[in-house]
């Protein structure tokens, strides 16, 4: 508990660094929200009185110090474009990035772990050899082009699923779960691959170890053997599979882009193209904060894989 | 026993018949799901002239007048009206049982300070202030009043003007917001009421039909006429990725795709589910800081406007043959009632050795061209990179600076010279509604001391587009327009690198598209 106390005070002063951070890079960066809003045959007055009204012409330490109190007393502020609130665009964004992230890593998590655990087991041979092509390939190809093919094949030729857009929870558990096969799967693809290496790299590594070849000699069968093999290879996979659940709620730009999901990482790019500041401040830190929640979690998940480690 | 079972059967019935009536309702909303061209952010399209603002302000506002598919100004809010021979006076009447969305009615004070919040910020309605002084009266709830002090020539062309700020009518407490900043709430009388609790920014808007809407007798014409959508529901969908937009049109998903990238037109042609239209007319500009050397030169400006090829200018952007206009040599729109080729002789076919010969003749020194060319905008960016070809094959010094357009907006403003932070040239496209005059195309339409970027400055323009305003009779309009175009070719104020028209596709079940008119998303034309 002094741990968890210890580790969650840390994450006052890591998220104040990166929110200082994060106003200077965005605020010094060129660029002029006021000159966007106000269009293409805006005059410099036009400008300059919008400047005025969204507070922009104040000094930048002036800006800092609204911000942070508003942030500490809770509000995330408005879009200085729609004029909505950043909370209720996050609350939009959600939905679409959890659902994504959560059937993703599942998917990966069914998939990956059971692949890898395989390739290990039968390394060397075709599986193995089978399952390394294709954690290859799936890592390598980009993202978008996995994309399109699979618009192609699953929406266009055989239309069975639906080219773009979200559908929420609210309007039906089946509209919600087919309107995100195509994009978790695009995304899973690359997770798997890249966790099916990391489960196949250290349970090969553990098979090797003293207790297994005693484990093996008195007579335990193959499945129990990986079990144990598992549980002691889990912390990489743990870790991994951790990192990619946080980098999902960051938001996943290309695949949110080529499948129009609504999700964070494609308010965070439209923000920073709009140089919408509060929203991008807002959001990349909530993001710099569920990392570092996510990466917590991560820490204390070891335990339970090896009660042997003390915090 | 059996009580229950007949308390079970009724409720099972009374819960289909629920169930039927619900799906049957959901049937019959007939809804129209449209890939906007842009994202909306900004609501007020009194405040922007960015035309996806533009857009939303046709769905949920009306206006006085709207334009005919001729571009004849027609009555739309008004029922009548009349007006003095000076022309000093004119008096509108108002239909009557206009609504706004929140049902309460639409008077003449709304109307008085829509037009004054409207004048305040338009060009043509600064025109009118400068020459004229308009003094908008309400007189009674159904009528109000227009008092000149000149007569001016384009009351009616101002109270219908469809692009730019168009004269978009609002309840006259919003009406009288102050103007330095957008207005977020939306209440108009226009056939669409927007669902705000449907609006994900970035992602979708939504309209429904606005119940309070009255429309005129008249069949619809462009922006006149009745204006009752066939439509219970439309969506406007943000697709950032070009290539999901395209397919979601092709498997049905969408209904109308409102700009289709230049390089899918062709595949498109050949898919029988598609329909594919002409989009408006638009012209790309180069534009140049006339502040600061080398283009502070009309000469220099004229080497440039030599040197141009639009053939090759449109080519790079992507635009197949039959949706481009060969060598359009004016300043306005060509295929417009406006169209002239007064001072244009001299500049109809590009010579790049002639240019440079212009160049040296006008004393070009070398100096450093800073040329700010966007990197997130495709056709742009196409046009940004001919720009520097056409510069360098001139034999002027260019150097390239690339950037976001967000970026580009914010330097632009910034009058330095180049070597300081400043710039001297960037590239963008009009709509043919900002191109096609004197007055409605900004960079003609700015007079010395503007604060346009660019900064275009030329005082026989000024005086030339005064005498247009003020002259009524149209021959000697006609005369004076020709004389302002022959001075345009002089002073150079933009470079007009060529006319295009972008392509919009619809799925084949949408009927009505051929009355679509000027590049508008005009959804009461369309039916399912």
């Amino acid at each position: 508990m002094a741990y968890l106390l210890r580790r969650l005070l840390a994450t006052f002063p890591v998220m104040g660094v990166v929110a200082v951070i994060v106003f200077m890079l965005i605020h010094l960066s060129p660029g002029d929200p006021a000159a966007l809003i106000a269009g293409d045959l805006a005059t410099e007055e036009d400008i300059a009185n919008l400047r005025v009204v969204l507070g922009l012409d104040q000094p930048l330490i002036q800006q800092f110090y609204i911000w942070l109190t508003r942030l500490l007393s809770g509000d995330l502020g408005v879009s200085i474009f729609t004029q909505v609130p950043v909370s209720q665009l996050l609350a939009q964004r959600l939905e679409p990035t959890l659902s994504i992230a959560v059937l993703t890593m599942g998917l990966t998590l069914i998939l990956a772990v059971p692949l890898g655990t395989l390739a290990a087991h039968q390394a060397g041979k075709w599986i193995d050899r089978c399952v390394m092509v294709f954690s290859v390939m799936a890592f390598s190809l980009p993202v978008f082009l996995i994309g399109y093919l699979l618009i192609y094949t699953f929406s266009i030729q055989l239309n069975w699923l639906p080219v773009q857009g979200y559908s929420r929870i609210a309007d039906g558990l089946w509209p919600w779960f087919l309107s995100l096969v195509l994009p978790c799967t695009n995304l899973a693809l690359v997770y798997i691959a890249l966790v099916t290496r990391m489960t196949r790299a250290t349970v090969l590594e553990v098979l090797q170890e003293d207790y297994i070849r005693t484990a093996r000699a008195k007579g335990l069968g193959a499945i129990p053997v990986l079990m144990h093999a598992l549980r002691n290879a889990a912390i990489p996979i743990a870790t991994t599979i951790g990192v990619g659940m946080a980098l999902l709620i960051g938001g996943v730009v290309v695949t949110e882009t080529v499948f129009a999901i609504p999700g964070v990482g494609r308010l965070v790019i439209d923000s920073v193209q709009r140089h919408d500041y509060p929203v991008i401040q807002s959001v990349l830190l909530i993001s710099a904060g569920v990392y570092v929640l996510v990466n917590l979690m991560i820490d204390l998940s070891y335990r339970f894989f090896d009660p042997r480690i003390q915090y | 026993m059996k009580k229950n079972y007949l308390a079970t059967l009724s409720t099972l019935i009374t819960a289909m018949v629920i169930t039927l009536i619900t799906l049957t309702a959901t049937a019959q909303t007939k809804t129209l799901k449209v890939v906007a061209h842009a994202d909306v952010k900004i609501l007020d399209p009194s405040f922007t002239t960015a035309y996806i603002t533009r857009n939303f302000g046709y769905m949920v506002y009306d206006m006085p007048f709207g334009q005919d598919e001729k571009g004849v100004p027609k009555p739309q809010m008004v029922d009548k009206y009349t007006t003095s021979k000076d022309g000093k006076l004119w008096s509108f009447t108002l239909r009557p049982g206009l609504k706004f969305s929140d049902g309460t009615d639409v008077t003449s004070a709304d109307l008085v300070a829509s037009m004054q919040r409207w004048t305040s910020r338009d060009s043509i309605g600064r025109a009118m202030t400068a020459i004229s002084s308009p003094e908008w009266k309400a007189v009674d709830a159904k009528t109000f009043t227009l008092t000149l002090k000149e007569p001016f020539g384009m009351v009616l062309q101002g109270m219908s003007k469809p692009s730019g700020f168009p004269p978009i009518v609002m309840p006259e407490r919003l009406a009288k917001m102050p103007t330095t900043a957008p207005l977020t709430e939306v209440i108009g009388s226009g056939p669409f009421i927007f669902k705000r609790d449907e609006w994900v920014p970035g992602n979708k808007l939504v309209f429904v039909r606005n119940p309070n809407y009255v429309g005129r007798a008249e069949p619809p014409s462009a922006l006149a006429g009745n204006k009752q959508s066939k439509f219970d529901r439309v969506e406007w969908l943000y697709l950032p990725d070009a290539n999901s937009a395209v397919a979601a049109l092709k498997k049905g998903e969408v209904d109308w795709v409102e700009q289709v990238p230049p390089d899918y037109i062709i595949p498109l042609r050949t898919d029988s589910n598609v329909k594919l239209g002409a989009s408006g007319s638009w012209q790309g500009w180069m534009v140049m800081n006339q502040l600061h050397p080398p283009f502070n030169n009309p000469k220099i400006r004229q080497a440039v406007l030599k040197a141009v090829s639009q053939e090759r200018f449109m080519a790079a952007m992507g635009y197949p043959l039959d949706m481009r206009v060969t060598n359009c040599a004016t300043y306005f729109i060509c295929g417009s009632p406006n169209e002239t080729f007064a001072g244009a002789e001299p500049y109809r076919t590009p010579d790049v050795a002639k240019a440079k010969l212009m160049l040296s003749e006008a004393g070009y020194k070398g100096e450093k061209v800073v040329l700010l060319v966007p990197s997130d905008v495709t056709y742009l960016n196409a046009e940004g990179l001919m720009a520097a070809q056409t510069l360098k094959n001139m034999g002027m010094n260019v150097d390239i600076q690339t950037s976001d357009w967000a970026t580009i907006g914010a330097r632009r403003a910034k009058r330095d010279a180049p070597e300081a932070g400043g710039w001297s040239m960037y590239v963008t496209v009009a709509g043919g509604f900002d191109a096609d005059s004197p007055i409605t195309n900004a960079y003609l339409s700015a007079s010395c001391g503007n604060g346009l970027p660019g900064w275009p400055c030329d005082k026989q323009l000024d005086e030339l587009r005064l005498a247009w305003l003020k002259e009524n009779n149209p021959t000697k309009r006609k005369v004076l327009l020709d004389a302002f175009h022959t001075r345009a070719f002089e002073a150079v104020p933009y470079v007009n690198v060529g006319q295009y028209s972008p392509a919009f596709a619809l799925r084949k079940e949408i009927k009505g598209f051929e009355k679509l008119w000027g590049g508008l998303p005009l959804v009461w034309m369309l039916d399912k």
